[in-house]
């Protein structure tokens, strides 16, 4: 059975499936896996982003550091590598803790002082941007054995394609979101708290606790697609990803998560970025169309789908007066 | 202390909100196995006494005892956690969640640390069954009308309260047959050693299921006392603090022919809508009060619906002062200067960060439309008169609605449609969850308004209320009008008798 709330979900699904046929049909390529397995290792450190940026929309907040806290772990880690020749584990070891007690911190002032999470996000943005051009204004190249060897692993598809590390990390980010959204109890006060957080408050809901996991989640998982961005582009850049947080932003919604909270699915969201993706890899085969048309092709679909859900908000809310009508 | 301890133990609690005292010295005791009545009027501080006891306020004075321990819950979890379930006035569930989410939010049954919710279901649908409520648990909350939500509300307290349940105004939204049904659960509870409060306004409830009652007035202890020694009007007394003037319409003296009022100005003739209620012809003289009767389910509100325009009628027209007018939607009937206070307002009629004044002019300014702005003065003169009118406390027409009691939020919500003078008020429920000295200025309220000529039809499930306001009462029952009383018949014997003659097959 599909729910109301499910709709935006299956409606992006229908879009990238007709999307991809008709992509096929002009491109028989674009089906091999060489162009899947790239498609993936390109959006990896996107879609980890907006694994985090996922559970923070569908508890009704926002996460706008997230691109300037990929931009710090990256020149973080190329510096720390590159610079001072610490191993790379330990390194990304120390951009998760900072990049996670940031989150932390953005998540209790969020609470405790009560100030919107677009404000504070904002000057956390500001904050981790600036700290990475600290850090280094120049791009700093990283070779160590060890990355070579991260990058050297891949599973190898038949036809040619590789997924790589940096898919796998993703696709094992995704895996575990879905599970945590949707089995267990951290997930489901997500849920209740986009809901109505005064409701979620009354019924029992650890409502601090959980807003404070959530943007340490976020805090996380940005950190972690700073990682994967730096093996991506072997350098750290502090003027990279900016406005990321926008491209999760949007594959969130286009992913059928309701910007006021409280429903979307994770799953949703990497229907999102494989739609990005889609798009992207479109104009490379094309090869006349400016790459800016990516980003005119995901405005249009934003439109479209914000259209939608408000249609279907209206839909399921009008068929839900009827139906109370019969039911009393 | 050698003696047993009580359940729960309140003493001298005490709160004030911006410095405006709410709780003053408040002692409360609540047995093993006790059903505790707590009274008071609107805005006595009852739902104040119960979020501090559940852990939704700090006190600012005070000490809790829990089977004689000191207890100090920080947030709801925690008093969850020491076994006490609360329903909160405004119905605290989340309409983004399933029922069976909503039932176990927080303590999800789990399987190797992961929700499983194929037991969740079957718990919930067990869960339910007690309450007689056969319904789908995966489908959203948010399908479901705010009675059944008030039932899954209560399911869930009782179902993880294992010393203590609260409930406050549970009954405000439930007919008679599902206050029944509530009450068996809480006689079995409080035998099973359960202590339970509830907060109502409904008198003969209080009678029927408390043991002692504790009231408030003015956020200060009155007195607690067994119900078996408290006659009714020294409880109505000790409420209000004076005696209450009863308003009722003298029957017998009336004329019997109703033609006496004057000829009728808005006329339904053969109106009705397939699959909602059947045709019925209606007729509204200027400064009549029509009741409308019947239980919960027999058309009630859809007739409502119909004549309010929300429903398009299939069937039969509207005439206004001899003019045919079509009444297809609310706005429609705006225009025709009627008016709607629907059922749940409570829910959906409150604009929180406004403030009172604001809340009460809404329908007048969107009547109005927006070029043209009340100014300030007028918003103050309207907002003052109404705070006084109908007693709404704190008399502060600044103060934004959201801090105000839920008893005194509907007063404002009422007065909001009485400030745009419509010529036919329709008012459906008018005073659940009002106390009943602010119940009897509402009621003189709707005599005065009708003696300078609004018409009004009143749908209440109260029978003494009809009884008293109405100059007509229609009984409605399997979506029929089935009798219309009036003058000597229209007594609450004559309504039930009407409603039993010929709906004995509606109660499931
Ligand atoms: N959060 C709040 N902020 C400010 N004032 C409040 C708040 N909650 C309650 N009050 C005030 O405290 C007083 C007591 O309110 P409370 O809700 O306890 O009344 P009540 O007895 O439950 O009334 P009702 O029968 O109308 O529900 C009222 O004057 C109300 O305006
Ligand atoms: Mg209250």
């Amino acid at each position: 059975m599909i729910h109301a709330r499910n709709l935006p979900f299956v409606t992006t699904l229908a879009i990238f499936v007709i999307a991809y046929g008709l992509c096929i049909l002009q491109f028989p390529n674009m089906l091999s896996t060489r162009v899947i397995g790239n498609l993936l290792t390109d959006n990896a450190f996107l879609g980890i982003a907006a694994v985090g940026m996922t559970f923070v929309i569908l508890s009704g907040g926002i996460d706008l550091s997230v691109g300037s806290v990929i931009a710090f772990t990256s020149v973080f880690v190329a510096v720390l590598v590159g610079s001072f020749g610490v191993h790379p584990l330990t390194a990304f070891l120390a951009a998760l803790v900072i990049s996670t007690l940031f989150g932390c911190l953005m998540g209790a002032m969020i609470r405790y002082l009560m100030i919107p999470p677009f404000v504070v996000t904002l000057a956390g943005m500001f904050l981790a941007r600036g700290a990475a051009y600290l850090v280094s204004t120049q791009s700093v190249p990283i070779t160590h054995e060890f990355i070579d060897t991260m990058l050297g692993f891949y599973i190898r598809f038949p036809g040619g394609g590789r997924l790589t590390l940096l898919a796998m990390v993703m696709l094992i980010v995704f895996a575990v979101g879905i599970i945590v959204a949707s089995r267990t109890r951290f997930g489901a006060n997500v849920y209740a708290i986009g809901g109505n957080i005064q409701s979620a408050e009354l019924m029992g809901v650890p409502v601090g606790a959980t807003t404070i996991r959530i943007y340490a989640l976020s805090g996380f998982l940005s950190g972690l697609a700073g990682i994967v961005y730096t093996l991506y582009t072997s350098s750290g850049y502090s003027l990279a990803t900016v406005g990321v947080e926008l491209d999760a932003i949007a594959a969130v919604v286009i992913g059928g998560t309701l910007l006021t909270g409280g429903v979307g699915l994770i799953a949703g969201t990497f229907i999102g970025i494989l739609l990005q993706g889609l798009i992207q890899t479109y104009i490379v085969f094309d090869g006349t169309l400016s790459s800016w048309w990516t980003k005119i092709v995901i405005g249009i679909l934003l439109f479209v789908f914000i259209v939608l859900q408000r249609t279907i908000i209206w839909y399921s809310d009008r068929r839900l007066a009827v139906r109370q009508l019969k039911e009393v | 202390m050698s003696a047993p301890h009580a359940l729960l133990e309140a003493r001298g609690i005490g709160k004030s909100f911006f410095g405006i005292s709410a709780l003053e010295d408040v002692d409360f005791t609540l047995q093993q196995g006790e059903i505790h009545a707590l009274l008071g009027e609107n805005g006595a501080g009852k739902s104040t006494l119960i979020k501090i006891l559940t852990g939704v306020y700090r006190r600012d004075r005070g000490t809790i005892y829990l089977e004689g321990n000191e207890v100090s819950p920080d947030d709801v979890a925690a008093a969850q956690a020491l076994g006490i379930g609360t329903v909160y006035q405004e119905v605290n569930l989340l309409e983004n969640l399933t029922v069976a989410e909503n039932l176990f939010l927080g303590r999800q049954p789990r399987r190797f640390g992961m929700i499983d919710r194929r037991t969740m279901r079957e718990r919930s649908r067990t869960l339910l069954e007690r309450y007689g409520l056969n319904i789908d648990v995966d489908a959203l909350l948010s399908s479901y009308s705010v009675a059944f939500r008030q039932i899954i509300a209560i399911a869930r307290a009782v179902d993880l309260s294992g010393k203590v349940l609260v409930l406050d105004e549970p009954t405000a939204s439930l007919d008679a047959n599902e206050v029944k049904g509530l009450f068996t659960v809480l006689r079995q509870l409080r035998e099973d050693g359960v202590g339970i409060v509830i907060i109502t306004h409904f008198l003969d409830q209080v009678y029927e299921i408390a043991d002692r009652v504790t009231v408030l007035r003015n956020g200060r202890l009155v007195g607690s006392r067994a119900i078996s020694e408290l006659p009714r009007l020294d409880l109505i007394s000790m409420m209000l603090g004076r005696e209450l003037q009863h308003i009722t319409r003298d029957h017998q003296a009336e004329p019997e022919t109703i033609d006496d009022r004057g000829a009728p100005s808005i006329q339904f003739q053969n109106y009705g809508k397939k699959g909602s209620v059947a045709p019925f012809d209606l007729d509204i003289r200027p400064g009549e009060v029509v009741g409308i009767a019947g239980l919960l389910g027999s058309g009630r509100s859809e007739t409502a619906f119909l004549l309010f325009g929300i429903d398009r009628a299939d069937s039969g027209t509207a005439t206004i002062d001899g003019q045919q007018v079509s009444i297809a939607s609310p706005e429609a009937a705006i225009a025709n200067r009627f008016g709607f206070c629907p059922e749940e307002r409570k829910t959906d009629g409150i604009v929180g960060d406004l403030s009172v004044a604001d809340n009460i002019v809404l329908a007048l300014q969107a009547q109005r439309g927006w070029m043209r702005p009340i100014s300030s003065a007028q918003k103050r003169e309207l907002a003052d008169s109404f705070i006084k009118s109908l007693d709404i406390r704190p008399a502060d027409r600044e103060r934004p609605i959201k801090f105000l009691s839920g008893g005194n939020q509907q007063k404002a919500i009422l007065a909001r449609w009485l400030v745009t003078e419509p010529r036919l008020l329709i008012l459906d429920e008018p005073t659940r969850g009002i106390d009943i000295g602010a119940h009897a200025e509402i009621l003189k309220m709707i005599e005065r308004l009708c003696a300078e000529g609004m018409s009004l039809v009143v749908i209440s499930s109260e029978l003494e209320e009809l009884t008293a306001v109405a100059h007509r009462v229609i009984v409605l029952s399997d979506r029929r009008h089935v009798a219309e009383l009036s003058g000597r018949q229209l007594t609450t014997d004559g309504i039930i008798r009407a409603i039993a003659g010929t709906g004995e097959t509606e109660a499931a």
